[in-house]
């Protein structure tokens, strides 16, 4: 059975989450074994690594640099092994080269690009963007973004910051507030997703299916 | 675009659900844990459990009926009802709970909304703001804090108090006209547009609606980011999708009961 690790590192309660990924593989007849994880060895060697995130970019890096072994443990997984990879929210902005929230801190440097405070063109938007907003889907052919294009489809989001992406290939998915917003960032075998799919209803489950299934 | 939130909330005490939903074909019509599966199937935009369980003994159930919520449905579950310590918000959120809800604490101690916010993240600090009409003779368009359920005046101009509140950490304000509050006659909408107005932070609007067009007004007029209701959704008088569909024919955005949500509802 395969192994997906969903990597816990303080950053809010990940039992939830877990019950989606669980739901989705259930549901899809994928053996998949789902393991809410902080030891750096599990992540090393699993089949599919999932990396959450909420808060502030830097709270999230520090913390993640705080469990012994797990910075080179996601390099290992990721980049070395090429085992699919799926950040959420802040766990998708680390994939970007640096974060310029509460000064400026270093990110993976996986998707080059900057992760900056949301500007909308309409100062009476809201900050933070905080609700359902449709994903357009820019890379329709992208297995696990495929089944949203043309569909309307809304996810949840909470957020102040996006991923401003240096390559325009790497952003899969934008959602309008007063400008287009990164919703989705990606290539080879890792994909970033801003909005929450395990908070997402049928949308986020379809989406954690697919990447269940996915064989980059 | 974004779009229009609309939040059940159901009132919970010592684990049950007070003046609960009535649909038909619920095995057990006080559990909150059903109900909220019910909500999640018809479309509902987030959830929002409010506990009002009277002994702080008894508080401890609301932790778990929390967990079993978030276990099985995916989306965002706001929690309020004597949330007063660091503490209560970290059993909270470990539980399951996306947002915990301050109300009196904030008023008792406003730093209390500070350093929840620098521990947990503003994205997870709402506070609940009551608030009644002043009455004075020539005083118009002026609102005062309550607490206790609107029996406590603070003193607080609930404008200047939601704008102290975001400058503080609080991600969303939570707006409840006491005046309104179990009336049935719509939201106060000029209370909701001077204070979504006078803040960045989202409001949710709450009290008083017993109609659809209640939830537009909210909206549209009151300028809020999301509607809360209870009463029009537990006793069956209108569905969440007949309230999305006529809020989204009155011009206001909102998300769309998608097809195989419907079908789960029908099932």
């Amino acid at each position: 059975m395969e192994t997906v690790a969903i990597i816990d590192y303080g950053s809010g309660n990940l039992r939830s989450a877990a019950k989606a990924f669980e739901r989705a593989a259930r549901e899809a007849g994928l053996a998949r074994e789902i393991v809410v994880t902080e030891d750096a060895d599990i992540v090393a060697g699993a089949d599919r690594v999932v990396l959450p995130g909420v808060g502030a970019f830097r709270d999230c890096r520090d913390g993640l640099a705080a469990r012994d072994g797990m910075l080179g443990a996601l390099h290992t997984a990721v980049r070395d092994r090429a085992q699919p990879f799926l950040g959420i929210c802040v766990g998708m902005q680390l994939m970007a080269t640096r974060g310029l929230e509460h000064g400026e801190t270093p990110g993976f440097g996986w998707i080059p690009g900057d992760v900056v405070p949301i500007a909308p063109a309409d100062p009476a938007l809201k900050i933070p963007h905080m609700g359902w907003n449709e994903l357009e889907i820019a890379a329709s052919n992208h297995p696990l973004l495929a089944g949203f294009s043309g569909q309307h489809q809304h996810a949840y989001f909470v957020h102040s910051y996006h991923l401003a992406a240096e390559n325009v290939g790497d952003v899969l998915a934008t959602t309008d507030y007063g400008g287009a917003i990164t919703a989705a960032v990606g290539r080879d075998n890792m994909i970033g997703t801003q909005f929450h799919p395990e908070k997402s209803q049928q949308t986020g489950l379809a989406l954690i299916t697919a990447f269940l299934g996915w064989a980059p | 675009m974004l779009k229009v939130r609309i939040i059940p909330c159901l009132d919970v005490k010592d684990g049950r659900v007070v003046k609960g939903v009535n649909f038909v074909g619920l095995r057990d019509a006080g559990d909150p844990v059903e109900q909220a599966q019910i909500y999640d199937r018809a479309g509902a935009d987030e959830l929002c459990f409010l506990d009002i369980t009277a002994s702080h003994e008894d508080r401890a159930i609301i932790f778990d009926v929390v967990a079993r919520t978030a276990e099985a449905c995916f989306m965002p579950l706001t929690v309020g009802g004597g949330v007063r310590t660091v503490e209560d918000i970290r059993r909270l959120l470990l539980a399951g709970a996306d947002k915990v809800s301050i109300n009196t604490a904030a008023v008792n101690d406003p730093d209390f909304v500070r350093a929840a916010a620098e521990k947990f993240g503003t994205q997870c600090i709402v506070v609940a703001i009551d608030a009644k009409a002043v009455e004075s003779a020539g005083v118009a368009g002026k609102w005062e804090v309550f607490t206790h359920g609107g029996r406590n005046a603070t003193g607080l101009d609930a404008v200047e108090w939601a704008q102290r509140m975001e400058a503080y950490g609080a991600g969303e304000i939570l707006l409840t006209s006491m005046d309104r509050d179990g009336t049935k006659s719509g939201f106060d909408v000029a209370l909701t547009r001077a204070i979504s107005d006078a803040i960045s932070i989202p409001v949710i609007a709450s009290g008083g609606v017993g109609t659809l067009d209640h939830l537009v007004e909210g909206a549209r007029d009151g300028h809020a980011s999301a509607v809360l209701a209870a009463s029009i959704f537990h006793f069956g008088e209108h569905s969440l999708g007949e309230a999305k569909a006529h809020m989204a024919a009155a011009g206001v955005p909102v998300r769309p009961v998608t097809s195989e949500d419907s079908k789960k509802e029908d099932a």
